[in-house]
């Protein structure tokens, strides 16, 4: 039975998980551009991200300070009528879109999460700056809830950190400006970040749909695992192409130069009005930290982002 | 490998402005955190000719949020990296000026007006892993105290009693040189050869 403690706890493990632990996609690329750096100030610096990484999981606790704000990634299950999952007090039929439960349960994992792991209290009001102290207030922990015909109920969590997430940018090109304005874009937000984002860095890119929808898209992009392409072929190819040729740009790890700024570039697309052409990029700090868990109907959680035990 | 330098605080003019851009540096003593609101208020404090409750003079500002959990013995340190210096571009150079400071620890470097303050005063920036937050972490044997505590944990005004406390990198000098300023430069040069790969107008 899915109910609101069991998401609860499993929001608690998911942020823990997230906070302590690196994908193993991204703890692979990081390696990899320890070995390939030539230069001495850049190997120095991935040296200390590789130490500070071990340092994580033999302690148990965040490896950055910067636990981000929460962004939680909802594809419910039970869509189809006859299935059910059941709330905290009665039995709810998902596919009537009462969600609310799930919403306060995950806000009350962040909650608890924030003492227990701990994560550091980072949100705040944008305008008074009073900051509630447990990472929860207007419109935060963020959910996106999405539809599935999946027969268990996935939750991802991204925290971002605002290192990364200061540098993002949006704009609205012109149909005109084409596939070269795009790419101008992304070199162009790239350079000017330089090494404000955390570098090595992941870049997510949005195009299309409308100014809210590439925005979306960008950080969904980094949700994906490194090493995996898009499955439209223009698409896959652009993000190989934006990726060796932004690879050499120099800035390095930290922006203290180096061959290391990339650990690479997703993108993701949709269709959009013909008048417009909107591009967002969204900037993965080398501290790429999402979980994922899929909660069945029995009760039973797999971390499919964390397998082998972490 | 780079050697490195270890120093205690409180730091001199004369060992700041020995310090050459890509140094290796480790400090011991004591440093204090600010970040926005807090290099806002010790402005306006200072403005106002009220005292301030900590003394940053021959010391150094850590651009820091730190993690920090209070138990029974007082307050202790859980992850503690830097955090992005360039959000106090605009205050770093008063900042410089009037509060005697000889380093800032950041990460992602600093803008000209800093660097010219730099400069002036005698005052380095030194470049920490960003998100390296326990290897930083682990070099603070101890809380001194916490000011301004009503900003929150992550803008609050730390004491840190700090050891062999790095590695830091001398990323801006006290002579007007920058490590940023070098990789901008490289950045550039490099740019015609990115645009001719993505078969853009140079």
């Amino acid at each position: 039975m899915i109910d609101g403690k069991l998401v609860e706890d499993v929001t608690v493990e998911l942020l823990r998980k997230a906070a302590v632990y690196l994908p193993h996609d991204v703890k692979a690329a990081l390696e990899r551009s320890y070995d390939d750096e030539k230069d001495d100030t850049a190997k120095a610096q991935l040296k200390t991200i590789l130490e500070n990484i071990a340092l994580a999981g033999e302690k148990g606790l965040p490896m950055c300070q910067d636990t981000g704000v929460h962004l939680f990634y909802v594809d419910l299950c039970g869509i189809r009528d006859s299935a059910t999952i059941s709330g905290s007090e009665a039995s709810r039929h998902v596919g009537k879109h009462n969600v609310s439960w799930i919403t306060d349960a995950i806000a009350q994992g962040v909650r608890r999460a924030t003492r227990e792991v701990p994560l550091r209290p980072n949100t705040v009001n944008p305008l008074t700056r009073e900051n509630p102290g447990d990472n929860t207030g207007m419109h935060m922990p963020h959910i996106n809830f999405r539809t599935s015909d999946n027969d268990y109920l996935e939750i991802t969590v991204m925290m971002k950190g605002a290192g990364s997430e200061n540098m993002s940018c949006m704009r609205m090109l012109t149909p005109s400006q084409g596939v070269a304005g795009i790419k101008e874009f992304v070199l162009e937000s790239l350079v000017s970040a330089g090494g404000n984002p955390c570098p090595p860095v992941i870049l997510g890119i949005g195009i299309g749909g409308s100014a809210d929808i590439c925005t979306c898209l960008a950080k969904e992009a980094l949700l994906r695992p490194l090493g995996t392409h898009h499955h439209d072929e223009k698409i896959a190819l652009l993000e190989r192409e934006l990726y060796d040729a932004l690879k050499d740009i120099g800035i390095g790890p930290m922006g203290l130069g180096g061959r290391t700024t990339l650990l690479g570039v997703h993108v993701e697309y949709a269709d959009c009005h013909t008048a417009s052409l909107p591009v967002a990029v969204n900037f993965q700090c080398w501290a790429a930290r999402r979980a994922t868990a899929r909660i069945y109907e029995d009760g039973r959680v797999e971390y499919p982002s964390h397998d082998g035990g972490k | 490998m780079i050697s490195e330098k270890h120093l205690s605080l409180p730091l001199s003019e004369d060992d700041v402005r020995s310090f050459h851009l890509g140094d290796a540096v480790r400090l011991s003593g004591v440093i204090y955190t600010a970040r926005d609101e807090a290099h806002m208020r010790i402005l306006g404090v200072m403005e106002k000719g009220d005292s301030l409750p900590v003394d940053f003079k021959d010391s150094a500002v850590f651009h820091c949020g730190p993690i920090m959990q209070k138990n029974d013995d007082g307050w202790k340190v859980v992850a503690a990296g830097p955090t992005t210096s360039s959000r106090m571009n605009a205050l770093e150079p008063g900042f410089i000026e009037k509060t005697g400071v000889r380093a800032v620890i950041g990460k992602g470097g600093m803008n000209e007006k800093t660097l010219d303050a730099m400069k002036k005063y005698g005052c380095v920036y030194l470049a920490m892993t960003g998100g390296a937050a326990l290897v930083a972490a682990d070099h603070i044997k101890g809380i001194k105290g916490v000011y301004w505590a009503e900003l929150g944990e992550p803008e609050a005004v730390w004491v840190l009693e700090v050891e062999d406390f790095g590695p830091l990198t001398v990323a801006m000098d006290a002579h007007g040189g920058s490590i940023y300023e070098d990789v901008r430069r490289n950045v550039e040069k490099n740019l015609p050869e990115i645009k001719s790969k993505l078969g853009l107008k140079q």
